[in-house]
């Protein structure tokens, strides 16, 4: 049976489709077979950031609606044999996704792989809470900004009731990635610090992912970021968080503050 | 704190980090659906608005904890003289 994992956020913009793609790709190249599941109906991209968006024949919501077989929408990734991509679909209407047929999909995924990673859409309405139903493992995807730190705080209180470990009396395990950290705006005092949102927010930490132009290279060229350059900083901290998901004790590696000339001069005379 | 920011010391995270400890530990009590006191309400709420009607904001439940023993204290207004409907033997 496989681990479910559900990337969710609240607040929109926070990199929720990054790090599914991320955490996807970094898993499936430890040799786990991986299936990314795209919960956006109407809203799809996690096709785009995979790379994979002209080869969408049928979606999640095709399956449900028995139009397809699940192996015929499923799009194997090309860069990872153990990859795989399930697609929402864009243009249906977004009651088109049902419990019953999250629950036949989900349960015939986690028969065949050994993590489905959920990437939730936005918002705290159907789409989301569906998303994270099955999820055993909750990526809580967060930004050191106020507006992030709030949502993702009621994402929390709704981890703990609408899911299905809330019903049966059991708890989601909750990780915290910290997401376009900034380590000089939070050093000079103009960022939430790492700390302040654990504190805030009381998660095991996860990941610090550093705010970085990699991430936006990656997703023009939709490949995922923990591969796409797997030494730039980005990758290395999705690596380090895909390896912890799998139990692993890796120390956490602040990111480092990268001071240009001028930046240095100013610390000096500080 | 070095003098140079003891100077110009006008960060903003301290407040932002403020906020939101105000702002959370506030909707953590209106929406924390999840707690024992506002799942206690809700049961109170759905066992008396099955009689009589009553609002959610009309529950209130709290606790005040101690040792040897803490209090639970409910309180649920209800609009109006409430009918007993207790049918007396004549």
């Amino acid at each position: 049976m496989a681990k479910i994992i559900t990337v969710t956020s609240g607040k929109g913009g926070v990199g929720k489709t990054t790090t599914t793609a991320a955490i996807g790709a970094a898993l499936a190249r430890t040799g786990d077979k991986v299936v990314v599941v795209d919960f956006d109906v109407g809203l799809r991209n996690l096709d785009l950031i995979m790379g994979a968006e002209r080869r969408v024949v049928y979606d999640f919501v095709n399956v449900i609606q028995g139009d397809a077989r699940l192996p015929q929408a499923l799009i194997k990734d090309k860069r990872l044999d153990s990859l795989f991509l399930l697609p929402a679909s864009q243009t249906r209407d977004k009651d088109a996704l049902t419990e019953e047929g999250v629950d036949k999909v989900i349960g015939d995924l986690s028969r065949h792989f050994d993590w489905v990673v959920c990437d939730s859409p936005a918002g705290i309405e159907r789409g989301a809470t569906l998303a994270m139903r099955h999820a055993d493992i909750a990526i809580v995807v967060t930004n050191p900004e106020v507006s992030s730190v709030r949502d993702s705080d009621r994402i929390v209180g709704i981890l703990d009731a609408k899911t299905l470990k809330a019903e049966r009396g059991e708890t989601v395990d909750k990780r915290l990635l910290l997401t376009r950290y900034d380590a000089v705006r939070a050093a000079r005092g103009d960022m939430l610090k790492t700390e302040d949102v654990l504190e805030i927010l009381s998660l095991p930490l996860l990941g610090i992912v550093p705010e970085s132009s990699d991430v936006l290279k990656a997703s023009n060229m939709g490949v995922p970021v923990s591969i796409h350059e797997p030494n730039s900083a980005p990758a290395r901290a999705y690596h380090d968080a895909a390896l912890r998901l799998k139990g692993e004790e890796i120390a956490m590696e602040a990111p480092k503050q990268r001071l240009g000339l001028f930046g240095k001069f100013l610390r000096r005379a500080a | 704190m070095t003098l140079w920011k003891r100077l110009f010391s006008n960060t903003s995270a301290p407040q932002a980090r403020e906020r939101l400890q105000i702002l959370l530990s506030h909707e953590r009590q209106v929406l924390g659906g999840n707690d024992l006191l506002s799942s206690l309400r809700e049961d109170i709420l759905a066992v008396v608005a099955k009689h009589v009607p009553c609002e959610r904001d009309n529950v209130k439940v709290r606790l005040e904890r101690g040792t040897p023993m803490s209090v639970l204290e409910i309180e649920v207004e209800v609009r109006g003289n409430i009918e007993l409907g207790i049918s007396q033997a004549a």
